[in-house]
């Protein structure tokens, strides 16, 4: 059980894909980063708002068949990195397809789902998830 | 700095050790490792233990005063320092003890590493595994510790430097040699096609590709190379101890097929000890996952990219093989892999090694061994360089 703060506040990146954006030396991360850690000191107050782009390639992937217990209902699953066309590396679950169509290369976009539940009274987290973008 | 000696190793036996509590383990290690250096228990004046999670596998916070007392240190108010770094609890803890002695604030300085974890269902157990990555961005997301070695090797697979059977053939390897280490939780060798055959943990990865949950504890006793002949004549020289670390979320990285942090840690590891990585003639690696193995013996220079798993492959990484021995005690693969005790299990084999205490595993020759530690993805790595006096 986690507290409904810890959600909440990361909902900007969990549902909008909202990383930084290096003022200094035009560097994006995601998830969003308070300072860039190239540029350092020289970067801090100049991090810009960022929405990384929701259309990317599979870059690699693996179907889980063993998963803790709050995804323990959707196992399997495939879970991927995704290059996004912007060129932002991305952990996430790869949904709507079927496990011997997933290679890697496979155009992908992001979708919003549930990620996962706390029990039966726990709160329930929301986030991105990937679907072959054909 | 002075000069770091190795003058007492102890280790527990590693695996499902359902009578023995976390206590009762370390107390067992670090009790060799002290019958082992002549020590009465007196000269000692600084502990570090490596531990990942007893707040969780035993819920138990503040191990470290648990051991001093223990261990017969608190009534004399011994310092005792927990050190936490995810699989590289136990490496990082050395490093920790070996820079405590380096430095002359300590002069005989016990490190331990201990790990309870079979007293938690395998759920959870897996669950504090995944925190070692990014608990946040990648666990959450649906990523598994597992799946995340799953995706190295995918892409390893893809790029052309490993094929599947060479991956597999780091964990055929580490329980070859299981088969000769008498504190290893698998003690028998097994053919490719059972590492292959095994049932799906994360493609490409089974279930033999992945270290089993363990209890085990293991202990080092530390002192000034120039003292070490007080206490025995069977000690090893710390030629080198090189920690460095890496982004803690693996897709934060440009390559995944490498460890940055263990090339890095490596490269000050050889530089200090003035040696290269020809010089290693038996090296215990991270074999968490088995693609793991391939990753540490690319990273660390026996190999170039792409060669490391042919070597595997052809047996040539066993002890009487003639060229670099890896992971002799059986590697976290089949020796087990009680997380916080891991990296002082891999000084302790490489300490039997170079003091020619190998038994039947007895690697011929060997005046440098290398121990190499890794936390979480590759985010904190440790290089240990030790030498033959």
């Amino acid at each position: 059980m986690s507290g409904v703060a810890r959600e909440w506040r990361e909902i900007p990146g969990r549902y909008n894909l909202k990383g930084t954006k290096c003022g200094n030396c035009g560097k994006v991360y995601f998830p969003a980063r308070s300072f860039c850690p190239e540029c350092r000191r020289a970067s801090m107050g100049k991090m810009e708002e960022y929405y990384v782009c929701r259309t990317g390639k599979v870059f690699s992937f693996s179907v889980v068949h063993e998963a803790p217990e709050a995804n323990n209902l959707q196992k399997p699953y495939v879970v991927a990195m995704v290059k996004t066309d912007d060129n932002v590396m991305i952990t996430a679950q790869l949904v709507d397809v079927e496990f011997d169509k997933v290679e890697i290369g496979m155009p992908v976009r992001a979708v919003l789902r549930k990620l996962s539940t706390d029990g039966e009274s726990g709160i329930i987290r929301y986030g991105y998830k990937f679907v072959p973008n054909l | 700095m002075r000069e770091v000696a190795v003058i007492g190793i102890g280790v527990t036996k590693f695996g499902e050790l359902w009578n023995k509590s976390f206590r009762a383990l370390g107390i067992e290690a670090g009790m060799k490792a002290m019958e082992d250096a002549n020590l009465s228990g007196s000269e000692i004046d600084g502990m570090f233990i490596g531990n990942l999670s007893a707040g969780r596998f035993i819920n138990q916070q503040h191990i470290d005063a648990l051991v001093a007392d223990y261990t017969g240190m608190a009534s004399k108010h011994i310092p005792a320092t927990r050190v936490e770094a995810g699989g590289a609890s136990g490496g990082v803890a050395f490093r920790q003890g070996v820079m405590a002695v380096a430095s002359g604030m300590h002069d005989v300085v016990v490190v331990g590493g201990a790990e309870k974890m079979t007293d938690l269902d395998d759920a959870s157990i897996n669950s504090i595994m995944d925190s070692t990555a990014d608990s946040e961005w990648e666990a959450e997301m649906g990523a598994t510790f597992a799946s995340l070695h799953a995706m190295i090797a995918q892409r390893m697979i893809y790029e052309g430097t490993a094929t599947r059977e060479e991956i597999a053939s780091v964990a055929v390897n580490s329980h070859f040699h299981g088969a000769f280490n008498p504190n290893a939780q698998f003690k028998k060798a097994v053919p490719i096609e059972t590492v292959l055959k095994s049932g799906p943990v994360a493609t490409p990865l089974g279930m033999f590709d992945t270290a089993p949950i363990s209890d085990g504890a293991a202990s080092v006793v530390l002192c000034p190379l120039e003292d070490a002949k007080k206490y025995t004549d069977n000690f090893v020289k710390v030629a080198s101890v090189a920690q460095a670390s890496d982004t803690l979320a693996l897709f934060q990285r440009p390559d995944i097929t490498s460890y940055g942090a263990t090339v890095a840690a490596s490269q000050k590891a050889y530089e200090a000890a003035g040696i290269t990585a020809a010089d290693i003639k038996v090296a215990e690696v991270h074999d968490v996952y088995s693609v793991g193995g391939i990753m540490a013996l690319q990273d660390l220079g026996f190999y170039k990219k792409g060669e490391a798993g042919k070597a595997m492959l052809e047996g040539r990484c066993h002890f009487d093989s003639g060229s670099v021995a890896i992971n002799t005690s059986g590697g976290l693969k089949a020796r087990g892999h009680p997380i916080g005790a891991t990296g002082v299990a891999q000084i302790v084999e490489i300490a039997h090694q170079l003091r020619g205490t190998a038994d039947n595993r007895q690697v011929k020759d060997a005046k440098y061994g290398l121990a190499q530690n890794v936390g979480g993805m590759g985010s904190a790595v440790t290089v240990s360089i030790l030498e033959a006096i």
